[in-house]
This record gives C-alpha cells, structure tokens and sequence, in this order.
C-alpha cells in the first residue's frame, strides 16, 4: 500500500490559499528571492484575508517594481497588521521599502528579531519546545523586559517559539504526497517553517512526481508536514522571482 | 575635506582583515563591504565561508551568464560552490554560529566604541532597522571584526568613547579596519596599530572620538601576508 492514498496537489494558487482566515499567522519563507513563496503572497493579496501576522526574514524588496509579490504587497492592500522580521527598514537611507512608509505612518507594527532567534523560534515551534534563552540580544535594546539567565557564567535570554497556522514555501521538487526537495540556498527557511506551521502550503518548480519517485534518504521535508501543493507555472503565467533577479546577460 | 575615499581603498581594508585569517577558520562576512574579504588570495591557507542562508564553502561570484539562480550568499550575491561545500537550513546555519564554530565574522557598522560596543542595525531617527544575522554573530563569532569608513559622510567620527546608536552586542569587536588604519578597542581608547600611507597620525587623532594610543614603533598598514 502507498503511504498516501489521495494527492496533495491543488489546482491553482487561488484554491491553496482560499480557506486562509483574518486574523491568521502565516510564515513566508525565502532568502533573496530564492525559495520565496511568490505566486501564493499574489494569490493571498487577490484572496484579500485581513488582519494578518506575517512572519519573515524581511518585509519584502527594497525598491522592487509595484506589483512585486511580496510582504510590501500584502501590506499596501491593507491586509497586514503586524510583521514579524529580522529586518523591518530599509538598510541605506537611498533604499524604498514598501512597508517602511505603512511602518512609519503607524498603520502596522513591527517585531523585529534577530535573524538567528526567528529561526530558532520557528525551529522550536516545530520542535514541541515553548522557549529557549540564547546569547543573542543580551545587553542589547531588544532584551528589555526579557527574562535573563545566566549559564556557565554568561548571560541568556530568554525567547518563545513562534507556533504559525500556515506556512508559505517554496520547494525545487516534490512528489504527490508532498515529500519536498529544496535546491541550493532555496533551502533556507522552507523546513523550519513547515515544521512550525498547522497548514503548509508549498509552490513547486518542477513536475509533481508520482509518490515514491523521489528515494526517502533524498527528502529534505517530509511529506507528513505538507498540505497543499500547486506547480509553478512557467512565466509569465507563474512568477520565478529567483530567475527574474539574475543579472541580464 | 572629508575623510572618505583617502588612505586605504574598501577592497585594501577587507585585505588588511583577510590576513588575519588562519587555515582552516570559518569565516562569515557581513553584507556590503565585508564581502571584499573573499577576494584576497590566501594562497596555501583553507578559508571556509559560512553564510546565514545555510551555505558553507562558497567560493568567488559566479561569472557572469553562468549564475545559478539558486544559489546567493547572504549578501545575495551569486557565488560558487566550492569542492566539499554543504547546505543547510537556516536554524542549523545559526546553530553553528552560537555554538562556536564561526572562527571569525567580518561585518560593517556605523560606530565602534573604546570598549568593543558596537552599533549597526539602526540609523539616527529610524524606526524599525535592520538586524539579519548581525546580533547572532556578534555574540557567536571567536573573532569580531568591523570595516568601516573612519568617519560619517558630515565629518563625525565612528570610533568613539561609547555609542550613540542601538547596540548590537556590548564588548566583542577586536579588530577594526578604516580607511585610516587598524585599530584595536582596548577599553581605554583604540591602538593604532597600523596607519595607512598617505594619512598622517595627527589627523587620525582628530578624527576618532576616543583616546587614541600610538606606539613609537607605528608602523605602516600592511597588506600582505609575510
């Protein structure tokens, strides 16, 4: 018998992303555009949910055309509330960041977090562990009003897991039960997001193959945690940020 | 006159930082200047690059027409991989930085203070900023090593007694590279360790906001390995 009788595949981004409530938590996955989740952020921003906590690396591209999909989309339709980053303004004074103008206006908030701590919130999320103190932050602005501790000697802080309900990622190739393989740095935050996550839904690259083709040593994410998957249609028809960003020859 | 674009070029202060490298040390270089470090020849020495993005063993930028569209350091460029490289997810990338095994993070920053402070994720009257993999490293690397221009764009010095700007993390910068030399907090001021050609000691004591200490013997900024 096949571990899965039924597939995982949807039909379009929009019916992936139809359920998703106000209200919701949703991690976004991607570094640089590579491994980032873009054609379900558009159908997200056409689904209009409201009141959402988006959970991310960054906000989304500084100085990107208007249509990009990304975080600054979602928030310039008006359906963010907070974002949950490691980086939350531009980074050179010359950079515009979408979000940074909701930010500064006061129309969403913001949670920054050390890049090393997301992970590890999402990581512990996933992990069945509620906190863990680390040395990050530690006489920093951040650690206010955190809970510190020392250990062997040195100073701890203590952070929370960061459980989301869904996670949005990106995979290079999967198999109909939704055993994924990320390429390269698409890797990046694409496990831990999906172990953090109640629902992942995952845009795939290549062909989704029948379940079994891809050898179980080879599985970066275990189908076990993927719900919904959809193929990435070729462009213009599905965006591929990460080979739009690539130098012109 | 501003201080900038006089003494050392970007790519000979990330030099200056190379050499400081030893065989076999992992290495993670911050976003923007840092990332010159990679371009100095070790010769017969094995540096390994480590990014945030969960790449360890990266090699020099992809030439171009021949990137691979998955594949960026955390600095988004496109680079290589190296023959032994590996990919991990980015909470085993962060793993391996708090748990000791990055030998030494070369990063930018916009002061540096007497007693190894030092500030780089939010400017003057910004709300929100820019962390990434900053404060992690900061706290993690063995060795923590700032380049930066000497002073800001209006004349202001970047090394100073205590930092006006957000800290990264308090007490862990041990090398600092500007265009006017190579200095060293040591709690009571920054060493002059080495001064770039062209800059006199005189100017460089005037434009560092801190006690400045200067060897007899100062000598001239090296750039290469001997």
């Amino acid at each position: 018998m096949a571990v899965a009788s039924r597939s995982k595949v949807v039909a379009s981004f929009d019916e992936a992303v139809r359920d998703i409530p106000d209200g919701a938590t949703i991690a976004f996955a991607g570094f640089a555009d590579i491994g980032m989740p873009a054609n379900l952020i558009r159908a997200l921003a056409k689904q209009g949910a409201k009141d959402l906590i988006c959970v991310s690396n960054r906000t989304g591209g500084a100085d990107v055309p208007p249509e990009t999909a990304d975080i600054g989309l979602l928030t310039e339709r008006g359906q963010v509330r907070k974002v949950i980053c490691a980086f939350t303004a531009p980074t050179r004074r010359s950079q515009k960041l979408r979000f940074a103008r909701y930010h500064e206006a006061g129309l969403v908030e913001a949670e920054i977090c050390p890049q090393g701590t997301l992970a590890e919130r999402l990581r512990a999320a996933g992990a069945g562990i509620p906190a863990f103190y680390t040395p990050t932050a530690v006489g920093t602005e951040l650690a206010e009003g955190k809970e510190i501790r020392e250990f062997n000697g040195r100073k701890y802080l203590l952070e929370y897991a960061l459980p989301v309900d869904y996670a949005f990622i990106r995979a290079y190739r999967a198999d109909a039960f939704g055993n994924l393989q990320y390429r390269r740095s698409q890797r990046n935050f694409n496990p831990i997001m999906a172990m953090a996550a109640k629902t992942v839904l995952a845009e795939v690259e290549e062909e989704i193959l029948p379940v079994g083709a891809i050898d179980p040593d080879q599985i970066h994410t275990p189908g076990v945690f993927v719900h919904r998957m959809v193929k990435v249609p070729p462009p213009p028809e599905g965006l591929w940020p990460h080979i739009d960003r690539l130098p012109r020859k | 006159m501003s201080t900038e674009a006089r003494g050392l070029t970007r790519q000979q202060m990330c030099d200056r930082l190379a050499m400081e490298f030893a065989d076999g040390w992992i290495v993670n270089l911050g976003v923007g200047i840092p990332t010159l470090c990679s371009n100095f020849d070790f010769g017969e020495r094995q540096v390994i690059f480590h990014s945030e993005n969960g790449v360890i063993g990266y090699g020099p930028l992809a030439p171009r027409g021949a990137e691979d569209p998955h594949l960026t350091n955390a600095g988004a460029q496109h680079v290589t991989l190296n023959p032994g490289a590996a990919i991990i997810h980015h909470a085993d990338a962060f793993a391996m930085i708090r748990s000791g095994r990055i030998d030494a993070t070369v990063l930018g920053a916009y002061e540096v203070a007497q007693n190894g402070d030092f500030a780089n994720w939010r400017m003057l009257g910004q709300k929100g900023g820019g962390i990434g993999g900053a404060m992690d490293l900061a706290v993690g690397a063995r060795h923590v090593f700032i380049v930066m221009e000497h002073t800001t764009r209006d004349n202001r010095p970047r090394l100073v007694k205590s930092c006006a700007l957000p800290l990264t993390a308090p007490g862990v910068v041990t090398l600092v590279a500007t265009n006017f030399g190579l200095f060293e907090p040591t709690g009571e001021g920054f060493l002059l360790r080495e001064i770039a050609a062209g800059i006199e000691l005189a100017e460089v004591r005037t434009t560092v906001g801190a006690e400045l200490i200067a060897p007899p013997d100062l000598r001239p900024i090296r750039l290469r390995a001997s």
